[in-house]
């Protein structure tokens, strides 16, 4: 008798990813991890080599909030796994849907020290929506399952699957399934009709209601129904960082971002308004400041489909459980038409007389940068950012006009997020216009990710705004600590452009206002490979309206401040 | 960050929380990690299995505000592996505790201490020249009455096994 030819492990596990639609894996491979990557030659997923481990995450991630669709990150053993750590918290912080497999050491020499050998599925138990430890190779059909399933329903998020290498050479038997054996797992749809029916008499009895729109909309795909229920109510909409985009940022009703760098009228809108309904939102202290003194006289509705942010920050009076599209497109035949006439027309004095603004002389500024890329893309581009000053500026400036357009790293604040998430988001989508705003700072965290772009031909776009200093701190040392810079100064920065030459990649600089059109223009239509753009702005510029942590929305800085402020004595 | 509020077990009460969860390796962790992550300390904490093999009960009691337990509670619901959490403080539950004591005390001082478990049906369960073990059960608050009246003696060893709780009737623990 003829023993049957089963397929080896890696084998199987390739042919899961494929069966769950995977197109492309992310990472670098590593000896526990080579018999998945063996496996990978005669698949039809394409491999997307990357650098660094991290930049294999966080691509993975620009690729998964851009499309929908889960990322998917492949790694060894050790070191290899552990440089994943910041991307799952990245990803679990933003509820991002990421798979993670790591290769680890055979099953008898777990928890010995071995070669590469490190307690991954320990170490990442705080930053993951849920993780495996395949012992048995039959086990992985149903993992694989599991893991997509989980990282991509509900609130979406990380899920690490940890398989020894003698689990992916040897043979595994076990058939393709679609059980799901997850008693502890379920996912909320529809809400409850007694809490719609009292969340539509709270809206249609407000007089100034406002919708706190956050990135739950955007992954539900509630961009449609929140703007018909804006418009039904006549009532403003504000986003969170990662909100943008759930509703067009050019629409009338839009006040664009809200919190600790939002725009002065989306905060004065917070401060004012009778009702706050949060829509896949969870009241971030970005966004409450002081929460005892947030919206105390607004009635507060909280819509989300994780039940464990509620009552985490704040008290709402109603809590909807459920999908944000699901609720929302319930809610719109349910509510009446209100009167805010007033209102909106309250709305829109504060949006002409506090209007973001920078100065216009005085050098290059990021501000005019970013302003003008708002420009030149015309909200068609997907655009990624790092974190940092930049990032806020960004947001303030770009106007996002439709959803999954707009990636940064919310929760988390990763450097070295942005630029990776672009490639990952022009993987994602190869024939649209992908542009990464990064910081001179969090662009060196990623920037090996050059070669990954150019062997890849990914015509994406970077700008570093560079100002020679970790601007958000020192801006925050200028404010709050006397001006004593610390561990801001970036002395030593390469030439990027040159930097970018090195990598083969395009380099362009921008060093004078009257520049900026024609370099953002001509970096945008250039196709043939990446680009890195290079501004050179001023050194020492602060980012306003500010909040300062610990505040209320009420004491937000609108100008820099004339007097010296107290340190911040919140969060931070 | 704000601090973690720091746990003072004489001002704030002790929760009781019953958890049916997957028979897994890692899923005290997963558990463990939720307490810790909020600074709280976990008192008691017992696991067995279930009814159903594939399942494991735990039942762990901690200290902290209301609220802040609310919290904790809801986060280990969230995890995969938990099928259900649930507060029973002030719930309608039956609860009891076993508590092994270990005593040094020579042949002619066992008659107070006798006496005292006597009160409390404590068993001696080991009866040594030098030591002796009793063994005590019943609710948690007992076992610390009990345990307090023994501690003039030559109390070397305490082991307590931890609350057991059920809910009573029909309700689910």
């Amino acid at each position: 008798m003829v023993e049957p030819k089963y397929p080896t492990g890696g084998e199987k596990l390739i042919q899961c990813l494929e069966r769950e639609g995977v197109e492309y894996v992310f990472g670098l491979p590593g000896g526990a991890a080579i018999p998945i990557f063996d496996a990978l030659v005669d698949s039809k997923i394409n491999l997307i080599l990357t650098r660094h481990e991290q930049g294999a995450t966080h691509m993975a991630d620009g690729y998964a909030r851009s499309s929908g669709k889960p990322g998917v990150v492949l790694v060894t053993s050790g070191p290899g796994a552990t440089n994943t750590v910041t991307g799952l918290l990245t990803a679990h912080m933003d509820s991002a849907p990421l798979v993670v497999i790591c290769g680890q050491q055979i099953l008898p020499q777990l928890g010995k020290d071995a070669f590469q050998e490190a307690d991954v599925t320990g170490i990442t138990y705080s930053v993951v929506k849920h993780s495996y430890l395949v012992k048995d190779a039959d086990d992985l059909p149903q993992t694989v399952r599991e893991a997509f399933h989980i990282a991509t329903t509900g609130r979406p998020g990380p899920v690490l699957i940890d398989v020894p290498k003698d689990v992916s050479q040897g043979p595994c038997p076990a058939p393709f399934t679609d059980v799901l054996d997850l008693p502890g797992y379920s996912v909320p749809t529809r809400a409850e009709p007694e809490q719609l029916v009292e969340a539509a008499r709270l809206l249609s009895e407000a007089k100034r209601p406002l919708l706190y729109v956050g990135h739950g909309a955007v992954i539900s795909g509630a961009a449609k129904a929140i703007t018909t229920l804006a418009e039904k109510l006549r009532a403003p909409v504000v986003t969170t960082l990662l909100g943008k985009g759930a509703v067009d940022e050019t629409h009338p009703l839009h006040l664009g971002m809200l919190g600790m760098h939002g725009t002065a009228y989306a905060n004065k809108a917070v401060v004012a308004c009778d009702l706050i309904m949060s829509i896949g939102a969870r009241w971030d202290d970005r966004i409450t400041g002081r929460v005892a003194d947030f919206c105390t006289e607004a009635v507060k509705i909280h819509v989300d489909i994780d039940p464990a942010e509620f009552n985490k920050v704040i008290k709402p009076d109603l809590c909807v459980l459920g999908d944000a599209r699901l609720v929302a497109e319930d809610l719109i035949p349910q509510i009446e038409m209100a009167d805010t006439k007033d209102w909106l027309k309250q709305c829109d004095r504060w949006r002409r007389q506090y209007p973001l603004k920078y100065p216009k002389q005085g050098g290059l500024r990021a501000q005019h940068v970013l302003d003008r890329l708002d420009s030149v893309t015309q909200g068609n581009a997907y655009i990624t950012t790092d974190v940092g000053q930049h990032q806020m500026w960004a947001a303030q400036f770009c106007r996002t006009r439709s959803a999954r357009h707009w990636l940064s790293s919310g929760g988390a604040g990763t450097m070295g997020y942005g630029f990776p998430a672009a490639i990952g988001a022009q993987v994602a989508h190869p024939d649209e216009k992908v542009w990464a705003v990064v910081g001179d700072g969090g662009f060196q965290m990623t920037l090996s990710e050059l070669a990954t772009a150019q062997i890849h031909a990914l015509p994406l776009k970077c700008l570093i705004i560079n100002n020679n200093f970790l601007g958000m701190v020192r801006q925050w040392q200028e404010l709050f600590f006397e001006n004593r810079l610390s561990g801001v100064e970036l002395k030593g920065n390469p030439d990027f452009v040159k930097l970018a030459q090195a990598y083969g990649v395009k380099g362009l600089r921008i060093r004078r206002p009257a520049d900026v059109d024609r370099i953002l223009q001509e970096a945008h239509d250039y196709n043939d490979g990446p680009c890195v753009v290079v501004a050179e702005v001023v050194q020492e510029d602060n980012v306003f309206p500010m909040i300062p942590a610990g505040a209320t929305l009420g004491e937000m800085l609108i100008e820099p401040p004339k007097n010296r402020l107290e340190k911040p004595t919140g969060s931070t | 960050m704000a601090a973690a509020r720091p746990l003072e077990a004489a001002a704030v009460p002790l929760h009781t929380i019953s958890l049916f969860v997957n028979n897994k390796p890692g899923v005290l962790v997963r558990v463990a990690l939720v307490f810790s992550r909020r600074g709280f300390n976990i008192e008691s904490l017992v696991v067995s299995p279930a009814a159903e093999g594939r399942f494991s009960r735990m039942t762990i009691t901690c200290s902290g505000i209301a609220e802040d337990l609310e919290q904790v509670v809801k986060q280990l619901a969230k995890l995969v592996d938990v099928v259900h959490a649930i507060d029973h403080t002030g719930d309608e539950s039956y609860e009891v505790e076993i508590a092994l004591v270990k005593l040094e005390c020579a042949l002619n001082e066992r008659t107070q201490i006798l006496q005292i478990a006597e009160h409390y049906k404590s068993r001696v369960v080991d009866y040594g020249t030098d030591s002796m073990i009793l063994q005590a059960y019943g609710s948690s608050e007992k076992l610390d009455a009990f345990i307090e009246l023994l501690r003039p003696f030559q109390l070397k060893e305490l082991v307590r096994s931890g609350k057991l709780l059920m809910a009573r009737g029909v309700s689910v623990t």
